[in-house]
């Protein structure tokens, strides 16, 4: 399955109506080495733009925004424990958290690699 | 997500270029490029925020090894002529007379309201006084002490000279190969040294808490000299990321962040760098600018004070969040916030009320929303290595 990108940096993979969200690689190279996350709680609401929660290095912090509308199924606990693998596997191992989408429209406005590759060159 | 990234620290003082002038460049400008530096805005120079072996990495190395900084955006320059100290005396609260030659000191500059222009470092060398001053206050600090002594001393911008900070526990190694002799210095002394044909002088201090040096010199050396100390086998280059988290670590204040205009050093907490003889009762007691102000401030006591804070949840708490005692009653704001990588927490200085600044004292953060649990600390977070003895 092939990852959509949003303007905020945000990826989203998705399959069947749950998805799964993390921050690019470009991302995590403009924040340096991350040092805490904050993740939303499971079963919570979020509206496509709205802030879900935080990501941090040493030298700054940036919020991570909801790529589609839709309830948080699970999120990545190693990731909380080791916040390092947003940056070594941002769109693997180092992924935020799953979402189930209430409106998969949301995904067609969404950039493929190319554009978002377009987008950060 | 990334517009919100921006380099801690944020500098407050007025920035005194048209915001379309091209960022300045130190003579390490190339250098620092060539080692694949991501550079940013600082101070109106274009300056190395990390290199690519990233911040932790700088941070940690710092302090287990020696770390090679560029801090040529600072302001450097020397004060001629013999009645030189006494001229700096009107300028600074600190003792400037009684200092030996060889030796420096921790200044600032005041306003007549007491508040803190800037803070310096001075050193008598056989030529002057020698003055290093904030980068992005030295337009101001030169023409602030032009304005007051210019007629009693010679003032000498040097803004062709490099200043290079090498710091941590191998520095001495690492720079006593190169400059023979720089060992046997200790803690805050200077000294004129050559290298390779080249005019040094080298303090042993720094903005690290370790061990360490910095080293002024002719631009022209400059690059020559950074790559020969990049080249023993203790020392990478660090950039200002790591700068700013080990200041902090070492409970440093950051001009703009820590102390400013409005900032006394009453409530700064520095009132250790202001000696005897020049406080009440002293025999050159005041005479500078802003001592009627700070006198004054002495008697009335602070409103607020500049304290140490750890998280006790592993949540960075950065400035300016705002900050609550148990009561829920509003106290003070963090003035600067990060994970203290050799810490290994979450450290911050913040500005609160009298009444909260006893260590142990229990305080909140409201971070996004929540209140996250803080405690008033001593600082440094960790310790100072400083070469006091030789």
């Amino acid at each position: 399955m092939s990852l959509l990108y949003t303007s905020d940096h945000e990826w989203i993979s998705n399959d069947n109506g749950s998805a799964v969200v993390g921050i690019t690689h470009h991302a995590q190279d403009a924040l340096g080495d991350v040092v805490f996350v904050e993740l939303p709680e499971v079963g919570k609401t979020f509206a496509q733009g709205d802030v879900t929660g935080v990501v941090e290095s040493v030298k700054a912090a940036a919020d991570v925004y909801m790529p589609v509308s839709g309830v948080i199924t699970e999120v990545n606990e190693a990731l909380r424990d080791n916040p390092s693998l947003a940056n070594t596997d941002p769109q693997g191992e180092g992924w935020f958290f799953k979402v189930r989408l209430s409106d998969p429209g949301q995904l067609t406005a969404l950039m493929d690699e190319a554009a978002y590759k377009a987008m950060t060159a | 997500m990334v517009q919100a990234v921006r380099l801690e620290p944020r500098l407050s003082e007025p920035q005194s270029a048209t915001p379309a002038a091209p960022l300045l460049r130190t003579p390490l400008y190339d250098l620092h490029v060539a080692l694949g530096a991501r550079m940013v805005p600082f101070a109106l120079y274009s300056m190395p925020v990390q290199y690519p072996a990233g911040v932790l990495a700088e941070h940690l190395h710092t302090r287990a090894q020696a770390g090679l900084f560029d801090v040529s955006h600072m302001g450097q320059l020397l004060l001629c002529g013999p009645q030189a100290a006494q001229a700096f005396e009107q300028l600074v609260p600190v003792d400037v007379i009684g200092l030996a030659p060889g030796r420096q000191r921790y200044g600032m500059l005041l306003n007549a309201q007491g508040g803190i222009l800037d803070d310096l470092m001075f050193s008598r060398r056989e030529d002057g006084i020698f003055v290093v001053v904030n980068g992005a206050c030295k337009q101001a600090d030169i023409a602030h002490i032009q304005a007051h002594i210019g007629a009693q001393c010679t003032v000498t911008p040097l803004p062709e000279h490099a200043l290079l900070a090498l710091q941590g526990p191998a520095a001495a190694t690492a720079l006593q190969r190169l400059v023979p002799g720089v060992q046997t210095m200790v803690f805050m002394d200077g000294a004129s040294f050559r290298w390779q044909g080249h005019a040094l002088y080298i303090t042993r201090s720094g903005y690290t808490g370790e061990d360490g040096f910095e080293i002024s010199l002719h631009q022209d050396g400059a690059r020559a000299l950074a790559e020969a100390l990049l080249a023993q086998p203790e020392v990478m280059p660090i950039g200002l990321g790591a700068r700013n988290s080990l200041r902090l670590e070492a409970g440093l204040c950051l001009y703009g962040n820590d102390m400013d205009a409005v900032t006394t050093p009453l409530e700064a907490q520095l009132m250790w760098a202001i000696q005897k003889v020049r406080r009440e009762g002293g025999a050159r007691a005041g005479g500078f600018v802003g001592a009627e102000a700070l006198f004054a401030h002495m008697q009335q006591g602070a409103g607020r004070v500049r304290v140490g804070l750890r998280a006790l949840e592993r949540i960075p708490v950065r400035e300016p969040t705002a900050l609550e005692d148990a009561q829920g009653q509003s106290a003070g704001t963090v003035c600067s916030g990060l994970l203290g990588p050799s810490a290994d927490m979450p450290i911050a200085m913040a500005y609160v009320p009298p009444a909260c600044a006893a260590i142990g004292t229990p305080l909140y953060a409201l971070v996004r929303g929540k209140r996250v649990p803080m405690q008033v600390c001593a600082m440094p977070f960790v310790p100072h290595h400083y070469r006091r003895s030789s």
